[in-house]
């Protein structure tokens, strides 16, 4: 335990270095991972059987295990000299991301009551009223939902993705096996599960915020 | 008629896919690889070690989650269900590679730690799903059954499991699939497996040697996720097979 304390207090600078890095690459797929997700979700929502389709693809992405995936993904990318480092790492991340993405996107937005929706319309609301004041609200948080759990993962799979160099915290348990260096192990596997605990935390404390008032009321009274 | 050709154009193009896919595999000299007769033992002793990685830490944990599942929704227990759910659902945020490292570190190197790691984290979906598919026994069928004179033990076999089986089974799959991808990072940690040829086969820069590791491990996650399926086709009761094909 002294050692370990020894080893943070000296290495501080590196460990805070490495934890923004993976930050960094988490942020830079969630973006991409949203941009792409969301879109689809709202546009599968209109066609049933492609629905069906565009879901089970992204779940067949989900099974193919992080590090195969890597694997795959070099001799496909290192002709373009991108095998290694940090892109092919976003990439894996927002192929990873799509099915909460999209699977949340689609069930949110399907998941708006239509009578709810026709109340608005018969009030006279415009169609981007509607989709400002009525959808949008009933359906953020379930698509943040989605998110929590891409970024989880995303913080997982990161952690795998220095073995193909693209930094990160993982570099401390890849280095740190390679030198017999446990303290070094015991730091990254730690920094790399508060991280993940501490996104789960504050995502989960976002999709409180964003859910409206009256939901929760609601879910309050049907019990 | 038009749609009968896109039908045909999707496929062909499909096919076509494949067919450059496999000119690719053979241009690196990956079926040489795989086919050489020093080679392919290896292959095969590592595929091996993969399987049995999974399959001793799935069948421990498979009991494990399940038992602890059933307990917890006893009426002596349940009052642990919620901090037991909320410890299960902090473990879940840990990263596999954390688990594995954390196992190492005290576990030392080898087969029996990895293995002990993937047992740890295969543990909780399957708890997780257990509890959760009891609990959403709904209470007049629970009534009903009793009320027919079964006995508590009855209860639970006869109804109460076999409700809740297509819940339970799938934990068991989202616990298969992460297993069998965290077991691809055993190498890491001195237990072998596909992940050996991968990690390799990333250092070397030898492609034909990283995909005889990351096809078969993708396939071995893709033939685990099927024989769920499966599973739940054969185990659920008829009258609760609804379409859980969309999740």
């Amino acid at each position: 335990m002294n050692s370990l304390i020894k080893y943070i207090s000296e290495n501080y600078s590196n460990i805070i270095f490495l934890t923004w890095e993976h930050i960094l690459i988490v942020l830079i797929a969630l973006f991409f991972a949203i941009m792409i997700g969301v879109p689809i979700g709202i546009f599968i929502t209109k066609y049933e059987n492609l629905a069906k389709k565009v879901i089970n693809i992204a779940n067949i992405f989900m099974t193919i295990p992080s590090i195969a995936l890597f694997g795959i993904m070099l001799p496909l990318l290192s002709p373009f000299n991108l095998g290694l480092g940090k892109v092919p790492a976003v990439i894996a991340l927002v192929l990873y991301s799509q099915l909460p993405i999209i699977r949340n996107t689609y069930v949110a937005i399907k998941n708006v009551n239509p009578a709810i929706v026709d109340a608005a319309k018969g009030t006279g609301l415009s169609r981007w009223r509607l989709l400002k004041e009525i959808e949008a609200p009933l359906a953020i948080p379930v698509i943040i939902a989605g998110v929590r759990t891409a970024s989880v993962m995303s913080i997982g799979i990161t952690a795998i993705a220095a073995y193909i160099g693209a930094g990160g915290l993982g570099v401390l348990i890849d280095q740190g096996i390679s030198r017999y260096y446990t303290e070094m192990v015991v730091t990254g596997a730690i920094m790399v599960s508060i991280l993940a605990i501490f996104v789960d935390g504050f995502m989960a404390a976002l999709e409180r915020i964003s859910t409206p008032k009256g939901v929760i009321l609601g879910r309050k009274l049907g019990k | 008629m038009i749609v009968n050709f896109l039908g045909k154009v999707k496929k062909f193009i499909v096919f076509v896919i494949f067919v450059l896919i496999g000119v690719y595999l053979e241009k690196i000299g990956f079926f040489d690889y795989i086919t050489d007769p020093y080679e392919y033992p290896y292959i095969l002793r590592l595929l091996k070690q993969h399987v049995v990685m999974v399959a001793v830490s799935m069948s421990l944990a498979t009991i494990t989650g399940v038992v602890v599942g059933i307990i917890l929704t006893r009426p002596k227990f349940s009052k642990f269900s919620g901090i037991v759910m909320y410890i299960v659902g902090l473990g879940q945020t840990i990263p596999s590679l954390a688990v594995l490292a954390l196992s190492l570190s005290v576990l030392g190197i080898g087969f029996k730690p990895a293995v002990f790691a993937l047992y740890i984290y295969s543990v909780l979906p399957i708890a997780r799903n257990t509890l959760a598919g009891i609990l959403s026994v709904p209470p007049e069928i629970k009534d009903a059954a009793k009320g027919t004179g079964l006995s508590n033990m009855r209860i639970l076999f006869e109804i109460e499991i076999p409700y809740s089986m297509s819940v339970i089974i799938t934990g068991f799959r989202v616990a298969l699939v992460i297993n069998i991808g965290t077991a691809a990072l055993g190498y890491i940690i001195g237990a072998g497996g596909l992940g050996e040829l991968i990690f390799t086969g990333i250092s070397l820069m030898d492609t034909k040697m990283l995909l005889a590791g990351a096809i078969p491990a993708t396939l071995l996650a893709l033939f685990g996720d099927f024989l769920c399926e499966l599973a739940s086709f054969i185990l659920v009761p008829k009258g609760l097979r609804t379409s859980s094909k969309t999740n």
